[in-house]
């Protein structure tokens, strides 16, 4: 479990993170979604001890980063931004310091190492020096390395950025197995990387908490974009023609919705709004809906 | 201590899969080599003179007259060998970023450290070793005394783990291996003259200066003298390299 309890975290003049507040149950995965500098990478470093936080404080189970950090330490498995690399070292010898690192017994180590390979497919380039791989592998032995002692957390800072269409499926897959087993919270500024891998979503920018959202809100909501402007009473049509829709609105040619329940089936709808000559451009899932929403609230609110 | 050993080790194995410590042990075995057959010869030609103009043969000392200066000009070649071995220890931890790994790790900060200290203090304990060979050729041809050359080869070894210290802390200042190298250079040849400085400076600071001066505690060590006190100076002086590297680690986090 991730506990972060009114975080604020500053270098020099600057506040890279203001009072942030947010928990990951156990066994689930977060995403932690924001656009660039907006502190994630920093919240990830409190997270792990690399930083101390100026106030508030992080838990992981239950245990103060501040007050145990060792303990903490022992409990997470971190992949960093830049993947951290000995290029002089072959896959095997790199992954092998650490699980020493990590302090895991001897006697356990060539099979912890055994496993994080098979786990994250490195065979083809076990005995390669860690140089001299593709970005893809490294971006892969980033994450062997941080699941090499079996930890209970599991920290992601951007774990796919970089990589081809192909690659990120792949790291997506590997991260997705880890729900149940291990509590993960990851970072990315793609919104569909989130909707696919996540189980919630934290959103912050310039350093703010923005929305805290669970895969349950924004599954309930929709926005489909239309080629021309709708008429208002479509909406109040569509409300009382599907129970499940809670609310509907039209904004110019988007038409909002909030379901009661994440539907699992949208042909009704489409089809009915097919057949009221509404020509649907395009689709948006609710997360981006929901994250606009979030970001953009702000900078109403500044203006 | 494992954990320190686990550094250490990975240390070891960065310094022998590049070329670096293989470069650094031949450009010291190059020029130590060529200031033992220059010591050797001028030896040598003071002995011939010396039996002609009848002195007796116990004036005639090889240790005195070749390992004596012979370990002074080695001191002169580690001032600046060691900042070349130790100037990647840190820097080049962060500015490939792994350093991130390291801090994250459940390892103390003292063990990351240790293990680094280790590591470059056994390359060099390597590259110190190798030029032994040159005496074996004094062994072979002429009949030193033994002891003075093992305290004189403790006294290269603990100066130049008070380089290494100073190296370190060098290091861990700034991510840029030349720099690493140019601070603990310059850091080692000031401490190094301090004694000058110390003799034309004002009466009451001498002692100090001299004191603080790597020179003034290795030149009996050179001579086959073991003083405690300089053995204390050379440990404290380490000690002190490695506490203040711990202090800047310290300090950037909160920074």
């Amino acid at each position: 479990m991730i506990q972060v309890e009114h975080l604020t975290k500053k270098f020099a003049e600057t506040v890279a993170v203001r009072e942030i507040s947010f928990t990951v149950d156990k066994g689930r995965i977060w995403g932690f979604l924001g656009p660039n500098g907006a502190g994630k990478t920093t919240t990830m470093r409190v997270l792990t001890g690399y930083l101390p936080a100026n106030e508030g404080r992080a838990l992981i189970d239950g245990i103060d980063v501040a007050a145990d950090t060792r303990a903490v330490q022992r409990r997470v498995g971190y992949l960093p931004e830049v993947v951290p690399v000995y290029g002089e070292l072959t896959v095997k010898e790199y992954l092998r310091f650490v699980a020493e690192l990590n302090g895991l017994e001897r006697r356990k180590i060539a099979a912890a190492v055994e496993r994080a390979v098979e786990r994250t497919n490195l065979q083809p380039v076990y005995g390669r020096l860690a140089r001299n791989i593709s970005r893809g592998f490294r971006q892969r032995l980033g994450i062997a390395q941080a699941v090499i002692h079996e930890p209970d957390v599991l920290i992601l800072d951007e774990p796919t950025i970089g990589l081809d269409p192909a690659q990120i499926i792949e790291i997506r897959e590997m991260i997705r197995a880890f729900r149940g087993s291990a509590t993960v919270i990851l970072s990315s500024h793609i919104l569909a990387e989130i909707t696919q891998v996540c189980d919630g979503a934290v959103i912050i920018k310039e350093g703010r908490l923005m929305a805290t959202l669970t895969r349950e809100e924004w599954g309930k909501s929709l926005e489909i974009v239309a080629a021309a402007p709708l008429a208002g009473e479509l909406a109040a049509a569509l409300a009382q023609a599907f129970p499940a829709v809670a609310e509907a609105r039209c904004d110019g040619a988007v038409l909002k919705l909030e379901f009661r329940q994440p539907p699992s089936d949208l042909n009704p709808i489409l089809s009915w709004l097919l057949g009221r000559d509404v020509r649907i451009r395009e689709i948006k899932a609710g997360l981006e809906a929901l994250y606009m929403k979030a970001v953009l609230a702000e900078e109403g609110r500044a203006s | 201590m494992r954990s320190a050993w686990t550094i250490a080790k990975k240390e070891l194995k960065a310094y022998l899969y590049s070329p670096v410590a293989y470069v650094l042990a031949a450009f010291f075995l190059l020029v130590s080599g060529f200031f033992f057959y220059n010591i050797l010869a001028w030896a040598n030609e003071q002995t011939v003179r010396m039996m002609q103009q009848g002195y007796p043969a116990e004036y005639l000392d090889i240790n005195q007259m070749l390992f004596q200066p012979f370990f002074g000009n080695l001191a002169i070649v580690l001032i600046f060998l060691l900042p070349l071995l130790t100037m990647r220890l840190f820097a080049d931890e962060k500015k490939t970023r792994t350093e991130e790994l390291l801090l994250t790790s459940p390892v103390r900060l003292g063990a990351i450290i240790a293990g680094k200290y280790l590591a470059a203090l056994i390359v060099y304990a390597g590259i110190l070793l190798l030029t032994a060979t040159y005496s074996l050729f004094a062994f072979a041809y002429g009949n030193p005394d033994p002891a003075p050359l093992l305290t004189a080869y403790l006294g290269l070894f603990l100066l130049g783990a008070a380089f290494i210290a100073v190296g370190l802390l060098a290091s861990a200042l700034t991510e840029n291996q030349v720099i690493a190298a140019g601070v603990s250079f310059s850091a080692i040849l000031l401490i190094w003259v301090l004694s000058w400085v110390g003799e034309g400076g004002p009466g009451a600071w001498r002692p100090v200066l001299a004191y603080l001066s790597f020179f003034s505690h290795f030149k009996n060590m050179a001579g086959g003298v073991i003083d405690t006190q300089d053995v204390v100076y050379f440990l404290t002086f380490s000690f002190l390299g490695l506490y203040l590297t711990r202090a800047v680690f310290e300090f950037r986090k909160w920074r």
